[in-house]
């Protein structure tokens, strides 16, 4: 167990720079999750922490020791793969006795430690079998077996669920949550997927283009987004945003087709300012005054409904509305902020504007 | 699962066979059958005659200890072939796999020996060994060491063995590099993370994985060395000095095309034949066992 510390760490291939100066200390025991889109570079900082790419600029230490020109093996760490590298001609046993074999353990603990992650991991049944005698969700507790039977400093995980389909992957999420619970293991964990990243979670890094828009708890990232790339990113379906202008008193938002919509608190020094609002469609209700949508699209989802609509100006405007739909197409509807849900951003760098 | 292709017109599959059967017969079915008819006739010095003899061709070359001898040089000849061709090329194979300036250019120029006739290739290291006008022959001769191929039966060995490796070595190179690159990446990143170091690596995983292109070259470079490595021979050194480089193929030249005794000659052919019949089974009943088929 050990702390993560990356400071100001960059990534060049040539002139190309994907990781542009990253900087976060992950608590021990702590689960960072780095959300991002792909070729945002998430990928490229986790290897980077594994060593299996070279660090250009800033410095990565685990446990407080310096790392960057230390070897895979010397960095005590263990790693889930997407497409789980297991090593096909050994069996489920000698996949996760591999690495305890080389560090020169004695056989019988090994023995220990593998039998208690089969058990934990259900794989007791499974020893003696190849990797491509399992199926997908097998192969993926055997590559969390692997990990865990080192009993590392820290676990990275690339995409581990993305090659499982829906069921597994919720259930596996499950199981990897408890099982980090219950080891207490600093984790860095890649997705694309918000869900994964929202659930498993202590604290998400929401990167894009090499940067880091946000590190935050989940709970942060999705109330309080730092930019329109976060607000875009967290949330499903994503927020709207339309283009506005504080009011020359500081105290409503004006959105073009002659909206008001007053703020919680009065900015004067914004009067006039362009600004970027982000609603967020579950923060969106049928009221009596306010946009006024014809509904394009009504998709149930059973517990709840999304509205597509569209503005007299014609942008979309997507309304999530609980239960089952009680509009139809080419209804028309009026649709309100709810108090307080309005996001302000900078119209052109798409700051949180707080 | 299996694939099964359909024809609509019955006669296309046979037709779509007809040239590779041909081919097998007249270069494959015909000679093998005619050298076992032969092994067992003894013609007369003329050619006009022959007479059948039962197994006296056989009991003949099996009792001449020259024949042994040639066998030994065989034996020798093959296993060092085989090692060395595959030794080489994997080695060549790791190297350019491994992310080096000019990995291209250095791929293609691997695989070119390939292309060269056996008579070429052993020309062009003529022109290196020969003590008189060889590069290589002379500067041996100027640093004092005795270097003459044409006199030397173990040196002569050395330089088939040598040059019969060189042009099997591209051969095998493709192989093992497309049998590397079908080996994930991130299967050999989980080992280093696993903290094995690049000699362990290769010894557990590499090697492992790559057991059935192994294998596979393992049986095509031991029926190379036995059969196709008779151009070679020829070329460099007509199997001396003496029979120092006599392979068994190429005795079979030798006793029967300048010997023209056809009788002992199709008895040795078919004596080869089924010694590398047993070899190649033998590989696939014991060694295959070993092979991993991912």
């Amino acid at each position: 167990m050990a702390t993560v510390e990356i400071r100001n760490v960059r990534k060049s291939y040539g002139p190309v720079e994907a990781i542009k100066g990253i900087d976060i200390a992950i608590q021990d025991g702590e689960f960072l999750v780095l959300l991002g889109p792909s070729g945002c570079g998430k990928s490229t900082l986790l290897r980077m922490v594994a060593g299996l790419e070279g660090i250009t600029g800033g410095e990565i230490a685990i446990g407080g020791r310096v790392v960057n020109h230390l070897d895979p093996k010397d960095r005590d760490i263990a790693m889930v793969f997407q497409n789980y590298a297991l090593y096909p001609h050994m069996t489920v046993f000698d996949n996760m006795a591999y690495g305890l074999k080389i560090r020169g353990i004695p056989k019988a603990e090994i023995r220990a430690r593998v039998d208690k992650a089969a058990e934990i991991l259900e794989l007791g049944r499974f020893l003696d079998r190849r990797p491509s005698q399992l199926s997908g969700g097998q192969r993926q507790r055997v590559a969390m077996g692997r990990a865990i039977v080192r009993e590392p400093a820290a676990f990275l995980f690339d995409e581990p669920l993305s090659n499982l389909d829906a069921k597994l992957r919720t259930q596996m999420r499950v199981e990897i949550k408890r099982l980090q619970d219950r080891l207490g293991i600093t984790s860095l964990y890649v997705t694309h997927d918000q869900v994964e990243a929202m659930t498993l979670a202590d604290r998400i890094l929401v990167m894009n283009h090499g940067v880091a828009e946000q590190i935050g708890t989940p709970l942060e990232v999705y109330q309080r987004p730092a930019s329109l790339f976060v607000a875009g990113f967290i949330g499903s379906p994503p927020m709207n945003v339309l283009d506005g202008r504080i009011d020359d008193r500081g105290e409503a938002v004006l959105v073009p087709g002659g909206q008001r919509l007053p703020l919680p608190r009065p900015r004067p020094t914004d009067a006039g300012r362009p600004v970027k609002l982000g609603i967020r469609p579950e923060h969106m209700a049928v009221a009596a005054a306010g946009f006024s949508i014809e509904i394009e699209l009504v998709e149930a989802l059973g517990a709840d409904t999304v509205v597509y609509g569209r503005l007299p100006d014609g942008e979309t405007l997507l309304v999530r509305m609980a239960g089952i739909p009680t509009v139809r197409e080419r209804d028309r509807l009026t649709v309100a902020p709810q108090d307080g849900a309005l996001h302000l951003f900078d119209a052109v760098t798409g700051r949180r504007i707080e | 699962m299996q694939r099964r292709v359909t024809f609509d017109n019955r006669l296309l599959p046979y037709l779509l066979l007809a040239p590779q059967v041909a081919v097998t017969l007249v270069f494959f079915i015909w000679p093998a059958a005619q050298a076992i008819w032969q092994s067992v006739h003894l013609q007369d010095a003329f050619g006009i005659r022959s007479e059948f003899v039962w197994f006296e061709n056989f009991t003949h070359v099996l009792g001449d200890p020259n024949y042994l001898d040639t066998l030994k040089v065989t034996i020798v000849f093959s296993v060092a072939v085989t090692v060395l061709a595959m030794g080489v090329a994997l080695l060549l194979a790791v190297l350019a796999d491994s992310k080096i300036k000019g990995a291209r250019a250095y791929k293609t120029l691997l695989i070119w020996p390939y292309a060269l006739a056996p008579a070429v290739a052993a020309v062009l290291w003529m022109f290196i060994f020969n003590p008189d006008i060889g590069s290589f022959g002379r500067a041996l001769r100027a640093l004092g060491y005795d270097w003459d191929y044409r006199l030397n039966g173990g040196q002569a060995l050395v330089m088939v063995i040598m040059a019969a490796s060189w042009k099997q070595v591209s051969y095998n190179f493709i192989f093992f590099l497309a049998g590397l690159q079908a080996i994930p990446r991130s299967v050999i990143e989980a080992a280093s993370i696993d903290g094995a170091g690049p000699v362990r690596r290769f010894w557990t995983i590499t090697f492992p994985l790559l057991s059935p292109t192994t294998f596979f070259l393992l049986v095509v470079d031991m029926v190379y060395a036995f059969f196709e490595t008779f151009g070679t021979i020829h070329a460099l050194t007509q199997g001396g000095p003496g029979k120092a480089t006599e392979t068994l193929i190429f005795r079979v030249y030798q006793d029967g095309v300048v010997n023209n005794d056809l009788g002992g000659s199709s008895a040795q052919s078919v004596i080869l034949m089924v010694i590398v019949i047993a070899l190649t089974a033998v590989q696939f009943r014991f060694v295959e066992r070993k092979v991993h088929y991912a």
